[in-house]
């Protein structure tokens, strides 16, 4: 808990962030830009469960470990789209999203 | 707590026990051997699909995360015959393809840990395995989306499949912060007892809704399905579309049914648009399509749509038709996919304009399709009518009738366009058509498999009997 911050301002500074990052996934053309734009929408997700935890249910620790999971998870989950990324780079020699539209419609 | 409880974990601990078991077999097996492994994988994974018929307590595991009651291990045990069919359908694509670049017995394992997710996804009793096991699920499945990595397509599909799902993921993430902060646990039978209608709840809701639609892929949340589709190879895309679609469909009902309850008559108007969007977007985008793996993708989008008719009526009657329904659609979209990927192992042809005259060639093979084609399009003897017929039924219990009439003039334009194929098959004559071939033992044994099944499931009775009494544990 935080003396003289209430729940207010950081929750809505994960929604301002959640929403940046979904921003970011939609106008980024670089697809690791796309990638740390993911990583904003999860970020805010743990702030949020985090957060609430402390401040609104602390008398058990659901959210905090929620938390650390989906950290773990978030882990796995760039370092297997960051490798698929070195191996279409290896290809084309981009990572540029207008690069990888041979399928389409 | 006593070890003997961990029985209830019996499927998820046999597939692990499988998993290690490939693990420590593709250390030991020689290089020039390595095709043996692909009879080792079919051979123990059709164990592991029987030994699971047998029966299983109702109960829970770790204070209610885990649990599993009948009618969750009856989903487990058609999942596992699903995933079978799919071995046998592309145990000769990895014998000639993948063994040879030394990448076969991870094939097996990554797919297996995939199905290990869809297990704990499915029996989840809290939103943290839940969300584990979806987890589990995707990501083994994107590495195998891009698992030819000497195509290009193939490279594109995962990563497209990646960024999608790693945003479904966090979006659902979003959303489950949000009941977790209206309800105060992640515990769905705590969730259930405080769920109240506020505002906070229903963006939560509809952003865990959205999450879950990434995986069924219905629209707006389709786009990366036919790319992946058409990019993956075959027996992943199968995969997709029938297995992963299947659970996800499964876990959305239970959540839906029993968490979100209180809910209902909101999340009612949400499927009911959802629904139209995705039945007639899905169909009128397969119209168009040139390319066979992007035909059977929007129309598995259509038959999501479909899906949706059997949950919108959210009690007993709807969990029995949408289960009928996810297995009939099992067999129907494996027998299509499995002709696919014959011809394709064969002849490297993907297109519709290749299956010109298929029936003077290949007489058998496009029986299947054909049987499948129907099966999917569901006109009457075979099983596809009974599915779809269920799920109508469901939807107009519940008095939404113009949901039913739109979704039977959906079901009139899928038959247009799946009539298309099995006109270029048996009506045209192409110019070159593809020679006859035979296929292999492991081909042949699951396409005959997915052909018993269309036939005999829509006719055999007591099953719909069987699985409707299953659904009572779920409501």
């Amino acid at each position: 808990m935080i003396p003289g911050v209430s729940i207010y301002e950081i929750l809505t500074i994960t929604s301002i962030l959640f929403f940046i990052g979904v921003y970011g996934f939609i106008t980024r053309t670089n697809l690791i830009s796309i990638l740390i734009s993911v990583e904003l929408i999860l970020n805010a997700s743990v702030v949020n469960f985090v957060i609430i935890n402390k401040y609104l249910f602390p008398e058990a620790l659901q959210g905090v470990y929620f938390s650390i999971f989906i950290i773990a998870v978030a882990a796995a989950e760039t370092a297997l789209a960051v490798s698929i990324i070195i191996n279409l780079y290896r290809q084309i020699s981009s990572v540029e999203v207008k690069e990888i539209e041979t399928m389409k419609y | 707590m006593n070890l003997s409880s961990f029985l209830l974990m019996r499927q998820e601990i046999a597939l692990l026990l499988i998993i290690l078991l490939l693990v420590i077999a593709e250390i030991f097996i020689p290089k020039r051997r390595k095709v043996s492994i692909v009879h080792l994988s079919v051979f123990l994974f059709g164990i592991h699909a029987i030994v699971g018929f047998f029966e299983i307590d109702e109960s829970t595991l770790f204070g209610g995360m885990f649990r599993s009651n009948n009618l969750i291990h009856f989903f487990k045990n058609v999942l596992n015959i699903g995933v079978l069919i799919l071995l046998l359908q592309s145990a000769d694509w990895i014998e000639e393809k993948i063994v040879n670049q030394n990448k076969g017995s991870e094939f097996f394992i990554l797919l297996f840990s995939s199905l290990l997710g869809i297990y704990f996804m499915i029996s989840a009793g809290d939103f943290l395995m839940f969300y584990l096991g979806l987890e589990l699920s995707t990501l083994p499945v994107t590495a195998l989306a891009a698992y030819e990595t000497m195509k290009r397509i193939s490279s594109e599909s995962g990563i497209k499949l990646i960024l999608s799902s790693a945003l479904a993921s966090g979006v659902s993430l979003f959303g489950i912060s949000m009941l977790y902060a209206t309800t105060g646990s992640i515990y769905f039978s705590e969730i259930v007892q405080a769920l109240t209608s506020t505002n906070l709840t229903l963006l939560g809701m509809v952003l865990l809704f959205a999450g879950i639609s990434f995986k069924i892929s219905l629209v707006p949340f389709h786009f990366w399905t036919a790319d992946v589709y058409e990019g993956a190879p075959i027996s992943i895309a199968s995969y997709l579309s029938v297995i992963s679609k299947g659970a996800a469909v499964f876990i959305l009902m239970i959540i839906l049914f029993t968490v979100l309850k209180p809910l209902a008559p909101i999340w009612e108007n949400m499927i009911y648009t959802i629904a139209i969007a995705t039945m007639f977007i899905g169909n009128l985008f397969a119209l168009r399509q040139q390319n066979m793996k992007r035909f059977l993708a929007f129309s598995s989008i259509a038959q999501a749509g479909f899906i949706l008719l059997g949950l919108i009526e959210g009690s007993q009657l709807g969990t029995a038709t949408v289960v009928y329904f996810v297995l009939i659609y099992i067999f129907s979209n494996l027998a299509a996919f499995g002709v696919v990927q014959a011809i394709s192992l064969q002849t490297g042809k993907e297109r519709i304009k290749d299956y010109e005259g298929l029936y003077r060639t290949n007489p058998n093979l496009s029986l299947v399709l054909m049987l499948a084609l129907f099966s999917l399009a569901g006109i009457p003897p075979v099983a596809g009518f009974f599915g779809k017929f269920f799920l109508f039924t469901a939807a107009a219990s519940k008095g939404f009738f113009l949901l039913v009439f739109l979704a039977v003039v959906n079901v009139t334009i899928s038959l247009y366009y799946y009539l298309l194929v099995v006109r270029a098959m048996f009506l045209r004559k192409g110019d070159n058509p593809i020679p006859f071939f035979r296929n292999k033992v492991y081909m042949r044994i699951g396409l005959v498999i997915t052909v018993l099944g269309i036939l005999l499931l829509g006719i055999y009775s007591p099953l719909y009997d069987y699985i409707y009494d299953l659904s009572s544990a779920l409501n």
